[in-house]
C-alpha cells in the first residue's frame, strides 16, 4: 500500500514537471517579457540590460531551473495587466470559484445519486422515464442558456435575486466566503444551479447505469437469498459497489469546474478564476496564464491523488500489498 | 404426506409471460424433502433445475412466475405469502448456495460483516453476540483461525474457502432447508469432496434437508439419498439413489445412467443422448422425450405420462403405466 502511494506520488511529480515545462514555455516564449516591460520604444542597450537582469541571456535549462525555483515558493512574477503578484491575484479569486464549485457538487451528489438509485430500481416506471428525459435535457442544454434563463426568471421577472457578483463576503485571512452573509448566499443560488444542472444529470445517469449493472451481479442475488431487506441490498451492497466510477468522474468534474467554470462565471460576472483567466487571455497576460496552467495542473494532480485514496478506502481489492 | 417432510412441492408449474403469451417452463412437478435428507436433482442444461430452486427460495426472476401448484415448508404454504414474509423465510428457514463462490460475496464488505449482517437480519442478537456466532460459523465450516479471518475480504480467500463462507452464510440462521444449485461445479475435485463432506455433515448433524442440483453423477452417488431426474421442465423419475443409479426405469434416466462407465469416475458429466432437449415453448405433444426415445409408441406422442410408482421409485413413462400403445377406443 505504501509503495502504491509512493508510485502515485512519483507520477504526480512527473505530471507536475511536464505542466511546469509548458507553463515555462508560455511564460518565456509567448510574447516578449522585455517588450512587455519596457515598451516597444526602448533602445537596444536598455533591452540587453534588462535581458541580463531577468536572466534571459542564460541557457534555457538554467532559466527553467530558476523558473521552477520560483514556482515552488509561489513566485510567478507580476501580472502585466494588474501590476500585482500573480499568486496574490489568483489566490484572491480562488475562494469564489471553490465555493461555487463545492456547493454545486454537493447539490449534484445530493440530488443526482438518489435520482440515479431510483431510476436504477424502477427503470420502467413513469417517474424514472421522466427523470431520464430531464437528465438528457440537462446534459445537452448549454450552460449559458441555463444561466440566462435563470436570470430572466429570477432577476428580470421576479426580481428575487441579483444577477451578478458574489454579494457581501467575509474575509478569513486570504480566504473570502459568501456563505456567512444573506446576500452572499442569495448570490450563490443561480450560479450554483447553473453548474449543477449538468452535474446532476451526469451523476444520475452514471449511478443508474452502474447500479443496474451491479444489480445483475451474483452477490446481489445471494444477498437476497440471505434474506436481507431490500433497503440493505440496494444501498449497502448495490449502491456501494456502483460508487467507484462516480468517485472518479466527480473528482475530474470538480477539477475541471474549478479550472474552467468560465461560462458560468462570465454569465454571472462571478469574480472567480474563470473570469480571471478570461481576462488574462484577452490581455495576453502571460504570467497569469503560465501560473494558472501550473496551478491547474497541480490541482488536478492533487484531486487524482485524493480519488485514488478514496478508492483505497472503498475498495479492499486495491489494498493488496 | 410424510409427517417428517421439511419441504413439499406439489404440482408446481412455472411459466414466462411474454408479448406472445405465456410459455410453460416447469410443468407440474411434485416432490418432497424429508428432514436431514439430501435430494439430488439432475438433468440436462435447461431442464429447469435452477428455476425450481429459485422458486423454492422465492427468487424467481423477471417474467418468470409460479403459474400453479404449491410449496409447503413444514406443512405451511409459503409460495403465496406476501413478498416481505417470503423475504423473512429466505435465509432464515430456507438457505441458498449458488454455483460460483467467486462472485457470491460482496467484494467490498469483509466476510465477518456479511455474516453479522445476515445473522442480525434474522436473529435478535446484539452486535457482540452476532460476532461471536459468526466466528462459530466460520469455525464450523472449517475456516481456520476465524478471529483473524473475520475482518478479511472475499478476495483474500481461495475459491473453496469462499464456498465455505457462502455455506456459513446460508446456515447462519439454521434453516430447515438448503437449496444448493451446483455448489461444487466451479471447484476443483479435491475441494469438491471437502465441500460435499461439509454438506453431508450439515444434513446429518443439523437435520437440514438439502436439495442439491448438479450435473455431476459422481456427486449424486456420493452424497444424495434420493435423486430426481428432470427433463424439459418435467420430473421423469425420482427414487432412492441406489435404485435410480443402478436401475433407472425411465428411458431418459436410463440413458443418462447407462452411459456412465463407472461411478468411480467422479468427473463424469452428463453424457449426451442423441438429439437435443427442446426449449420451453417447443415441447412436443405428449411425453416431451418421445422424439429421442427408442421405445416410444403411439401413445407417447399423444398423452403426457404421469408419475407412477415402480418398486421404490416413481416414474413418468407409459412403459410403466399401461404401455405405449394407444388405449382402445381413441
Ligand atoms: N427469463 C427467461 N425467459 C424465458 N425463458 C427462460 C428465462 N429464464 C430461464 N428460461 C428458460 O427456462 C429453462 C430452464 O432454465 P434453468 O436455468 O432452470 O435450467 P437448468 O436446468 O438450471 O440448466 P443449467 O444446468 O444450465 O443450469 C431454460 O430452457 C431457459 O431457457
Ligand atoms: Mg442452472
Amino acid at each position: 500500500m505504501i509503495t502504491l502511494v509512493l508510485r502515485r506520488l512519483g507520477s504526480v511529480l512527473l505530471v507536475m514537471l511536464i505542466v511546469a515545462g509548458l507553463s515555462f514555455l508560455i511564460f518565456n516564449y509567448l510574447g516578449d517579457p522585455v517588450n512587455n516591460i519596457l515598451g516597444v520604444n526602448a533602445t537596444l542597450d536598455e533591452r540587453d540590460e534588462l535581458r541580463r537582469t531577468l536572466g534571459l541571456d542564460q541557457p534555457s535549462y538554467i532559466q527553467f531551473w530558476h523558473f521552477l525555483e520560483r514556482a515552488v515558493v509561489g513566485d510567478f512574477g507580476i501580472s502585466y495587466r494588474n501590476r500585482v503578484p500573480v499568486l496574490e491575484l489568483i489566490l484572491s479569486r480562488l475562494p469564489a470559484t471553490v465555493e461555487l464549485v463545492v456547493c454545486a457538487t454537493i447539490l449534484a451528489l445530493g440530488v443526482g445519486i438518489p435520482m440515479g438509485v431510483y431510476c436504477a430500481l424502477r427503470p420502467k416506471g413513469f417517474f424514472s422515464r421522466l427523470l431520464q428525459i430531464i437528465a438528457l435535457i440537462g446534459i445537452s442544454i448549454p450552460q449559458f442558456l441555463i444561466g440566462m434563463l435563470l436570470i430572466l426568471i429570477f432577476s428580470v421577472e421576479l426580481r428575487w435575486l441579483s444577477a451578478f457578483g458574489r454579494g457581501d463576503v467575509v474575509q478569513f485571512g486570504w480566504w473570502s466566503t459568501g456563505l456567512l452573509t444573506e446576500t452572499g448566499r442569495m448570490a450563490l443560488i443561480m450560479p450554483v444551479l447553473t453548474l449543477a444542472v449538468f452535474q446532476i444529470s451526469m451523476i444520475m445517469r452514471l449511478v443508474q447505469g452502474e447500479m443496474q449493472e451491479v444489480m445483475r451481479a451474483d452477490f446481489i442475488k445471494f444477498a437476497r437469498a440471505r434474506g436481507l431487506s431490500d433497503r440493505s441490498v440496494h444501498l449497502r451492497h448495490a449502491l456501494r459497489n456502483s460508487l467507484l466510477p462516480v468517485v472518479t468522474v466527480v473528482g475530474m468534474q470538480i477539477g475541471s469546474l474549478i479550472a474552467f467554470a468560465i461560462v458560468c462565471e462570465a454569465v454571472f460576472q462571478w469574480p472567480g478564476l474563470g473570469l480571471l483567466i478570461l481576462q488574462a487571455i484577452e490581455y495576453a497576460d502571460f504570467p497569469v496564464m503560465a501560473a494558472y496552467l501550473a496551478l491547474v495542473g497541480f490541482g488536478f494532480a492533487m484531486i487524482n491523488l485524493t480519488v485514488d485514496m478514496i478508492y483505497l478506502f472503498i475498495d479492499p481489492r486495491m489494498r493488496r500489498k | 404426506m410424510n409427517p417428517a417432510s421439511a419441504l413439499v412441492v406439489r404440482d408446481l408449474s412455472i411459466s414466462f409471460d411474454s408479448r406472445h403469451g405465456s410459455i410453460t417452463a416447469i410443468d407440474s412437478i411434485s416432490f418432497q424433502l424429508a428432514k436431514g435428507e439430501i435430494l439430488g436433482i439432475v438433468g440436462e442444461s435447461g431442464a429447469g433445475k435452477s428455476l425450481t430452486g429459485n422458486a423454492l427460495i422465492g427468487l424467481l426472476q423477471g417474467p418468470g412466475r409460479i403459474a400453479g401448484g404449491e410449496i409447503l415448508l413444514d406443512g405451511q404454504r409459503i409460495d403465496n405469502l406476501p413478498p416481505e414474509d417470503q423475504r423473512k423465510i429466505r435465509g432464515k428457514r430456507i438457505g441458498a448456495i449458488f454455483q460460483d463462490p467467486l462472485t457470491s460475496l460482496d467484494p467490498l464488505m469483509s466476510v465477518g460483516d456479511q455474516l453479522v449482517e445476515t445473522i442480525r437480519t434474522h436473529l435478535p442478537l446484539t452486535a457482540t453476540a452476532a460476532r461471536g456466532r459468526a466466528m462459530d460459523l466460520l469455525a464450523e465450516v472449517g475456516i481456520a483461525d476465524p478471529a483473524k479471518r473475520f475482518g478479511q475480504y472475499p478476495h483474500q480467500f481461495s475459491g473453496g474457502m469462499r464456498q465455505r463462507i457462502v455455506i456459513a452464510l446460508a446456515i447462519a440462521a439454521e434453516p430447515e432447508v438448503i437449496v444448493a444449485d451446483e455448489p461444487t461445479t466451479a471447484l476443483d475435485v479435491s475441494i469438491q469432496a471437502q465441500i460435499l463432506a461439509l454438506l453431508r455433515r450439515l444434513a446429518r448433524d443439523r437435520g437440514t434437508a438439502i436439495m442439491l442440483v448438479t450435473h455431476d453423477m459422481g456427486v449424486i452417488a456420493e452424497i444424495a439419498d434420493r435423486v430426481a431426474v428432470m427433463y424439459a421442465g418435467r420430473l421423469v423419475e425420482i427414487g432412492p439413489v441406489d435404485e435410480v443409479l443402478r436401475a433407472a426405469r425411465h428411458p431418459y434416466a436410463a440413458g443418462l445412467m447407462g452411459l456412465i462407465p463407472s461411478l468411480a469416475r467422479r468427473e463424469a458429466r452428463l453424457p449426451q443422448i442423441a438429439g437435443s432437449m427442446p426449449r420451453p415453448g417447443h415441447w412436443p405433444q405428449g411425453c416431451s422425450f418421445h422424439p429421442r426415445c427408442a421405445q416410444a409408441g403411439p401413445r407417447c406422442s399423444a398423452e403426457v405420462p404421469v408419475l407412477a410408482s415402480v418398486a421404490a421409485s416413481t416414474v413418468a413413462c407409459h412403459l410403466f403405466s399401461g404401455g405405449t400403445a394407444l388405449p382402445k377406443g381413441t
